[in-house]
């Protein structure tokens, strides 16, 4: 966290601050040099994770620079030697009375109804240095009062004081500058253009660095008063990037979220599915009470947690082999310990995955040696995206990475399965077509000096075509600059195996590569090092070498991979089946199959916070305490441990859920071995030698959380990478996430729930033209099925390839992925067949 | 109301390509879309955004800090009336008001039948001429009531100054070839007109009316 302790640079710039003499770092701006050594001049535009523009005068400060005194803006104003500065003296009093006077001008006094009252800048800085009176009898300017500019945020143009800050945000951060001022002179406002809404999926950090409630955040509008709310500081869930927030509530419900400026992670920035899905916790459809089903009725009903635990008791006493658990990226890690240990550890089943296939094979993933975003991001180093457009998956992540290549000057490798959002900015961007992106690795690692004992495999001389790209790419990666692969799942209509394959190229190429896992379920990260994948315990260990003291036991098999679990199920060679936070009927890619699963298993048992569609379908419900109800810890995409804090009860009956499988023993004979989530902890730290230094009460109080080391002494050996598909006269289908989908937390939230659009095809517009699509429609065939899909022209995609995002209202883009490890599709004209 | 017309992309991709990078040829396009349509309509704004890669609200906000782009329809001419401190000493002030009364309008105003559009503005450095007004930005010094009354009467009819549409840069246009871009090369070099305003028939230059 970057707070302004007082600190000295060692070498530097040496100056004069108020009579005492200081050293400013080489370059640093005179309002930055002053808050690091106590002293606060007060700001409205200036924001410390954005360039400055000197729009607003507040922070004049009086400065001699040897030609005499004068008052210059410090937040524009790099420190030079021997420059003599005064924030206490009357010219600079003077200053700053006047230029509050004047905002104060146009300001209205709606502080009594304004949301930012009590925690407004203006209100404070008016207070501590304004002149309390003001001289301005005539009119204020006048302006409908608030105006939505988006979905989610509300624009009151009178109360604006013009920082700038909104739209730097949206220009410079987002990348969306879709805010702007319109107008000049007196008239001067922020607005969007008419129609075209504010509509980022960063729009809500705007309202958070409003210096006054000029914008508001519709979730939070007229909700509480800042000085009713209670605060504490936790981690954003919905992604893997774990973004630090504060959690703020009012009278026991979570009502803001805030981001923090954490140096390591987000730098203040939240993306709108961090900030404001925790609607989903207090407003979404939960499940309060274990639920069993009535064999009679088939209804669900509400029953006592010792009923319910009987029940899934004599479930689990069935054949080790026979029982499966799904999911778990969505727990703390404290849950998924004690699932792993449980399933794994008394019960003794090896199947157990918490990725639903749309991932990146588990041991892949524990075994690669890790950077962290700061590593990814360091100036004058090179960072190759492998997968999706992290802003779609990892919104918070995507805005690092974007200042890096756009500020910082990292250069950019994409070889991404569309374009992105990066994509302007990149040094070299391959057109990687699906199942090709192993033969470009190969290719670019064998022009850098890699000895690979086998060669590119080209048929449809794609690569070839690429030629120069190939060069280029290999120029950077030749050893000179750190390099971070970001390696993620691009397209869910595509085998993973290209993935891997791509990294274990670079892998051989250089064994100092660093990576960094782009999964975007929540605690993904945690789930995987807790052991909830097949084949490992807790730490990455293979399930052969597990040494766990503390453990009844480990899996005498390996166990099955999700997919392989439900085509079990579907064929009934599994009698009990856990779904923990798992929606697979959502979620999973193959619907049909999860429903055959579904009804060919015994007993299903769901652990949740929210009712699914999935859930709807189980045996045994059991109700689980979700995010800002329960102290835990999540481990991010970088391996870095952070706190996740409760700040209001779970409803009713629901538990945490590491409590739950530590219940469930008992059921079985059995104890866990923990009774509180310290003695958890604990067993943590003596089994784990990752954990074993961890301070558990301190984590992530006065830093940005320890990094735990993940890298494995085990190498996973990478052969020739799988031969691209031939060429093909069909569309190669690239199957993307959105942001905004039907997904649970996305709608059980209700301002969320309708941002999602509808599901539609995307193709470049050369193909469109080149085949004559007309109309807003296509028909596309797979196999002997043909589906009528609304069509949509998209300079991202690449040429002869069909991209269409899951899990949208509208069409099911599932029906069309095989499951082969590529897909193609034909399309035509709509209405032809 | 409208985007650029086929020809008029044209001429934009030309402008475009004068500059380095294509947003800083948005000023340029603003006029365009203005001589276009006589303003900046809103899909022509959409249109420009398209066409030099950014947002329709960049588009926007550079359009709207200039007075000149009209993001209104306005009438045919558009008369401009000074009643700065040079001209309303000398009757400024009461030649807008016989402006009004004669067209029926207020300041900001334009006439029923879409011909002519009122304002008032500050000094526009003609004060030794005072008053003076200006028609699309074409000058008409020390008038007075009469003086008024017959200029919009041969609007109405003859336009004997061949005054343009409002939003007309100029009546014609030089072409400019790849390689003399940027000042290269002598005037000489440059070819003949190529294409021309595409809302004016082309007439041979007037005498200088002072
Ligand atoms: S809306 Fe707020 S952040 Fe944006 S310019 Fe106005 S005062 Fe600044
Ligand atoms: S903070 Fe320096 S000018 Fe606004
Ligand atoms: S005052 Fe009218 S032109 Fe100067």
């Amino acid at each position: 966290m970057t707070t302004a302790e007082p600190t000295e640079a060692v070498t530097g710039v040496p100056f004069t601050l108020n009579g005492t003499e200081l050293v400013a770092e080489e370059g640093e701006l005179l309002i930055d040099a002053c808050d690091r050594n106590g002293v606060h001049i007060p700001r409205f535009c200036y924001h410390n994770r954005m360039k400055p523009v000197g729009m607003c005068r507040m922070c004049l400060v009086e400065v001699d620079t040897g030609r005499g005194k004068a008052l210059q803006p410090s937040c524009m104003l790099p420190v030079t030697p021997e420059m003599k500065v005064e924030t206490e003296s009357e010219a600079t009093k003077k200053a700053q009375d006047g230029v509050l006077e004047l905002l104060l001008a146009n300001h209205p006094l709606d502080c009594p109804v304004c949301d930012k009252g009590g925690e407004c800048p203006l209100q404070d800085n008016a207070y501590a240095f304004g002149p309390g009176e003001t001289r301005f009898v005539e009119e204020k300017r006048h302006f409908k009062k608030p105006i939505p500019i988006s979905d989610l945020v509300k624009l009151d143009r009178e109360r604006c004081i013009l920082c700038d800050r909104c739209t730097r945000f949206a220009s410079d951060v987002a990348g969306d500058p879709l805010i702007h001022f319109i107008d000049r002179g007196s008239q001067t406002q922020v607005n969007t253009f008419p129609d075209h809404p504010f509509s980022s999926y960063f729009s809500g950090n705007t309202v958070q660095i409003c210096p006054v409630g000029a914008l508001t955040a519709e979730p939070y509008r007229f909700k509480a008063r800042p000085w009713d709310l209670e605060a504490v500081e936790s981690t954003a869930t919905v992604d893997s990037t774990g973004a630090r927030v504060v959690l703020q509530s009012s009278q026991n419900e979570i009502v803001r979220v805030l981001g923090v400026d954490s140096d390591a992670v987000n730098w203040s920035w939240l993306s709108d599915k961090e900030r404001f899905s925790y609607e989903a916790t207090a407003k979404g459809d939960r499940i309060e009470q274990p639920l069993v089903k009535n064999e009679e009725t088939g209804m669900l009903e509400a029953t006592r947690w010792n009923n319910a635990a009987k029940k899934v008791g004599a479930a689990l006493r069935v054949e080790p082999d026979r029982i499966a658990a799904v999911g778990g990226a969505r727990m703390p890690l404290e849950g998924q310990y004690a699932w792993a240990k449980l399933l794994k550890g008394v019960v003794g089943t090896d199947h157990v995955d918490a990725q639903l296939d749309d991932g990146l094979p588990g041991p892949l993933v524990l075994g690669l040696p890790r950077a962290t975003i700061n590593d990814a991001c360091k100036p004058g180093g090179v960072v190759v995206t492998i997968g999706a457009d992290l802003k779609e998956e990892l919104p918070t992540l995507f805005l690092r990475l974007r200042h890096a290549v756009v500020e910082d000057g990292v250069k950019l490798i994409e070889l991404t399965s569309t374009a992105t959002h990066l994509s302007d900015f990149a040094t070299v961007r391959f057109d990687v077509t699906p199942g090709s992106v192993g033969q470009f690795a190969t290719a670019i690692a064998k022009q850098a000096g890699a000895d690979l004992d086998f060669d590119v495999a080209d048929e449809s001389g794609l690569v070839e075509a690429q030629a120069d790209k190939v060069a280029a790419a290999a120029a950077l990666l030749d050893g000179s600059v750190p390099v971070t692969i970001i390696v993620g799942r691009g397209n869910l209509a595509e085998s993973p195996r290209f993935t891997s394959d791509a990294v274990g190229i670079f892998r051989r190429l250089n064994d100092d590569f660093q990576f960094m896992p782009a999964l975007r379920r929540g605690n993904i990260n945690g789930a995987l090092e807790m052991g909830l994948v097949p084949g490992f315990t807790p730490g990455g260990v293979q399930r052969e070498s597990a040494q766990l003291d503390t453990w009844p036991d480990v899996p005498d098999f390996d166990g099955m991979d999700t997919k392989e679990i439900f085509r079990a199920a579907a064929e009934g060679r599994i009698d009990t089946l856990l779904l923990l936070a798992a929606n697979p009927l959502q979620d999973f890619l193959d619907e049909d199959l999860v429903r055959r699963a579904l009804a060919n298993v015994k007993t299903v048992i769901a652990v949740d916070g929210i009712s699914t569609e999935t859930t709807d379908l189980a045996d045994v419900v059991l109700p689980a305490a979700l995010f800002g109800e329960v102290d835990g810890t999540f481990v991010n995409l970088e391996g870095r441990l952070s706190p996740l804090r409760a700040k209001v009860t779970p409803p009713s009956q629901a538990r945490p859920d590491w409590m739950i499988p530590a219940e469930l023993a008992i059921v079985l004979g059995v104890e866990l071995g923990f009774t509180t989530i310290d003695e958890l902890h604990s067993e943590l730290s003596e089994v784990l030698p990752s954990f074993a230094d961890i301070d558990w009460d301190t984590l992530g109080s006065s830093d940005d959380g320890p990094v735990l080391k993940l890298n494995r002494s085990w190498n996973i050996e990478f052969g020739k990478p799988a031969a691209a598909p031939p060429a093909t006269s069909a569309f190669r289908l690239v199957a993307t996430r959105k942001l905004w989908d039907q997904g649970t937390m996305v709608q059980e939230s209700p301002s969320l729930a309708s941002l999602p659009s509808e599901a539609a095809i995307h193709l470049n517009p050369d193909d469109i033209e080149r085949h004559g699509f007309v109309g807003d429609s296509v028909t596309v065939r797979i196999g002997d099925q043909t589906h009528t899909i609304p069509l949509t022209s998209d300079v991202r995609v690449n040429p002869t390839t069909a991209s269409i995002p899951v899990c949208l209202p509208g069409f099911d883009a599932r029906t069309l992925i095989t499951g082969r490890s590529t897909t193609a599709v034909e399309i035509r004209p709509n209405g032809t067949t | 109301m409208s985007r650029l017309t086929p020809e008029n992309v044209e001429v934009a991709k030309e402008i475009i390509a004068r500059y380095p990078r294509p947003k800083s040829a948005l000023i340029p396009l603003l006029h365009l879309a203005q001589e276009q349509d006589g303003y900046v309509a809103d899909d022509a704004m959409e249109h420009l955004a398209e066409l030099v890669g950014i947002t329709p609200a960049e588009v926007l906000g550079t359009c709207s800090f200039y007075e000149m782009f009209k993001r209104e329809p306005v009438g045919k001419y558009m008369i401009n009336v000074c009643t700065n401190i040079s001209c309303q000493l000398l009757g400024g002030e009461e030649l807008l008001h016989h402006a009004e009364k004669t067209l029926g309008i207020r300041p900001g105003g334009t006439t029923d039948d879409g011909l002519f559009t009122l304002e008032d503005v500050e000094c526009i450095a003609a004060c030794t001429e005072a008053p003076c007004l200006q028609v699309n930005y074409r000058y008409k010094y020390k008038l007075d009531n009469a003086d008024f009354d017959a200029m919009i009467e041969d609007l109405r009819t003859t336009n004997k100054d061949n005054i343009p549409p409002h939003g007309t840069l100029a009546e014609q246009r030089q072409h400019i070839p790849a390689d003399k871009l940027a000042g290269i090369g002598s005037p000489e070099d440059t070819t003949t007109p190529e294409w021309f305003s595409k809302r004016l028939p082309v007439e041979e230059p007037k005498e200088e009316n002072a």
